[in-house]
């Protein structure tokens, strides 16, 4: 009798401890969590709030009412159309460079086209610091009469994610068992029907995830977005960079902007996290 | 139905010669085995046959039609793989219908072959499955109902059984060899497993380094070996070879072991060996042909030894017991309760009839 009250007052004292580690580590999780989230949350405050509120003191934790203006000036003004330009350059690159940079990877893991060490020297080109490339391109630009175009930059960002793209596809394709390969060149398909009915199904997460970061690269450039635009095609991070001034910086016009900004790579990221996820994975465990 | 016909065959890998100069004639239906040790080049003549790897020298013909150049999709043949090369992004049906379909097979004809194979392979309630959902012996059945499908006229298999466990692969020989017995079309088969090429082949093709080393019914290959390499290879437990030499005593020629033993060669192996006498030679027995003297011994060409064995292998049915000629070890195939334990002394009697004689330099049977 007495070892059963004792088992349980140890059982109750073990539960209890369980329960006080678990506290323990929510609270770290979510001060950890707090501190990575605010600057994003005050992003998004600012951008609802009035000009009052921005600069008050001290500081308006949560805006009285949500109100639009900030935007709305940016829609007025036709600012709001460099998140456009961003979005088509970086999508339309990002087809490309997918396009050619799969079917480059697919030549270089199945046929070793250019020998051991092409793979090497093409990722070496993306390992150049952007600064180092952008003026002799500036003046080729000039030359072609290419600047503030969407051709120039979507050609440009094409050719910049290439070296990835083939980097990445390559390691995915090279995961893929060869075998698959040939029992369907055997079952009577050319090589173009392997590539387009066997290796893309199942590299599909590596595309995917591969898509994402390209995109991202191309949607978060600003050096190249810089010198490469004037008026015509500004993408967004070079609008943002307007509204810091000598005399003043437009916080409401600067936050508005980010937003809008960060928006499509939020959706990006929410469609496409269940592939990101396994194709980051995908070449890591080889069967 | 296929015919091939292999002439003077040569492949290189960078400095390695893979296939050096093979001959091989295939006819019409036959279930033939490529075997032999890794290494010997047995894959790469069946992926070269299948176009999965260019020849540097040679020909291929397949119904007397040289098919060198030309690509897998267009020699019309059926592969089957080791890892079972399923496409694991489609179910079982879609994966047994995938050649159908590569080749332009009307849907209704299509769902047909695959539900007949399906039954014949008994994987009708498994065609909406994927295959990492399948066991090792079901994802095998599709990749043969994949080939089986198709109206191919060759059958090509790169050691389809070497990834299942012991029991499954007996079971699925048994399966691949009615099967070859329902469709009569020509099989080719690779594998580095004797007992899979035993039971199976019609005709065994056995290589090393590149060459056949001997090809044809396997009881001729297993009876009559032409080399040390083919004796040593075909059976289980494999062939004694024992060093010794070729005596004459008495007008008859035997052959006398290191220990000073020696064994009569029986009467029509004579004269054959007349002229050879007073030469070393190896002297090859196959462990069946060792067996416990039991009094009745007056057989005709059955020679005694008086042995100790040193170490017993029961397996249930036979024992296998190790004993020394000189510093070679013997194994005999003795009756399940022959001996008790190490340190027997036993007489054993050899079936001189079935020994080989081998020139030890040549390797060649003399």
């Amino acid at each position: 009798m007495t070892i059963e009250i004792r088992a349980q007052q140890i059982r109750k004292r073990q539960n209890r401890r369980n329960a006080m580690k678990m506290a323990g580590r929510y609270c770290l999780a979510i001060g950890i969590t707090l501190v990575f989230i605010f600057p994003v949350y005050w992003l998004f405050s600012i951008s609802f709030k009035t000009p009052d509120e921005i600069f008050h003191h001290p500081p308006v934790w949560f805006p009285e009412s949500i109100q639009f203006d900030n935007y709305g000036v940016l829609f007025k003004d036709g600012d709001a159309i460099t998140v456009w330009n961003s979005l088509v350059i970086a999508t339309v690159s990002t087809v490309f460079a997918m396009f050619l940079g799969t079917i480059a990877a697919y030549s270089l893991a199945r046929f070793k086209t250019g020998g051991q060490h092409l793979g090497i020297w093409i990722i070496s080109q993306r390992m150049l610091p952007p600064i180092v490339i952008v003026f002799p391109i500036f003046l080729l630009y000039v030359w072609l009469g290419w600047v503030d175009t969407y051709h120039g930059l979507i050609i440009l960002y094409t050719a910049f994610n290439l070296p990835y793209v083939i980097w990445m596809m390559r390691g995915y394709m090279e995961d893929i068992p060869i075998e698959l390969e040939e029992s369907a060149l055997v079952d009577g398909c050319s090589r173009w029907e392997v590539l387009w009915k066997v290796v893309l199904p199942l590299a599909r997460s590596g595309i995917f995830a591969t898509a994402v970061f390209t995109f991202v690269f191309a949607w978060n450039d600003f050096i190249f977005a810089l010198i490469l635009s004037r008026t015509e095609v500004t993408t967004f991070p070079v609008q943002v960079t307007h509204y810091f001034g000598g005399q003043s910086n437009f916080w409401a016009k600067i936050a508005a902007m980010s937003v809008l900004g960060t928006i499509p790579i939020f959706i990006a990221v929410a469609i496409m996290q269940r592939f990101l996820v396994r194709g980051i994975s995908m070449g890591a465990v080889k069967g | 139905m296929a015919r091939i016909t292999i002439t003077g065959l040569h492949k290189y890998y960078g400095n390695h010669h893979a296939v050096r100069g093979i001959d091989l004639d295939i006819p019409e239906g036959e279930f033939a085995v490529l075997v032999g040790p890794s290494g010997c080049g047995k894959s790469t003549l069946l992926r070269s046959i299948a176009g999965l790897e260019s020849v540097n020298d040679g020909a291929i013909e397949i119904d007397g039609e040289l098919v060198n150049d030309m690509r897998p999709r267009d020699r019309n043949l059926a592969m089957v793989f080791q890892n079972y090369a399923l496409y694991p992004h489609m179910n079982v049906y879609e994966n047994i219908a995938f050649g159908l379909r590569a080749r332009k097979t009307p849907a209704g004809e299509i769902d047909k072959k695959v539900t007949d194979a399906a039954a014949l392979l008994n994987l009708d309630l498994l065609l909406d499955r994927l295959p990492r959902q399948l066991s090792g012996g079901q994802r095998q059945r599709v990749a043969i109902g994949r080939a089986i499908v198709r109206d191919a006229r060759l059958f090509l298999f790169d050691e389809p059984l070497s990834n299942l466990d012991a029991q499954l692969r007996d079971e699925m020989r048994g399966e691949i060899k009615r099967l070859h017995q329902e469709i009569r079309k020509t099989f080719l088969y690779v594998t580095h497993d004797q007992i899979e090429a035993m039971t199976m082949a019609d005709r065994i093709v056995l290589m090393r380094d590149g060459i056949i080393e001997q090809q044809g019914p396997p009881l001729e290959l297993f009876e009559k070996p032409t080399n040390k390499f083919v004796a040593g290879f075909l059976g289980s437990p494999s062939m004694n070879f024992i060093p010794s030499a070729l005596v004459t005593e008495d007008g008859k020629v035997s052959v006398k072991f290191e220990d000073g033993t020696t064994l009569l060669l029986p009467e029509d192996r004579q004269s054959k060996y007349a002229s050879q006498a007073e030469r070393q030679i190896i002297f090859g027995i196959r462990p069946e042909h060792i067996s416990r003297a039991d009094g009745s011994d007056e057989r005709v060409g059955v020679e005694k030894y008086q042995s100790v064995i040193d170490l017993v292998l029961p397996t249930g049915s036979r024992t296998y017991g190790t004993f020394h000629i000189g510093r070679t070890p013997v194994v005999a195939e003795l009756q399940a309760h022959d001996v008790k334990g190490a340190g027997t002394a036993l007489a054993l009697l050899v079936d001189m009839n079935r020994a080989i004689l081998i020139d030890p330099d040549t390797e060649i049977v003399i």
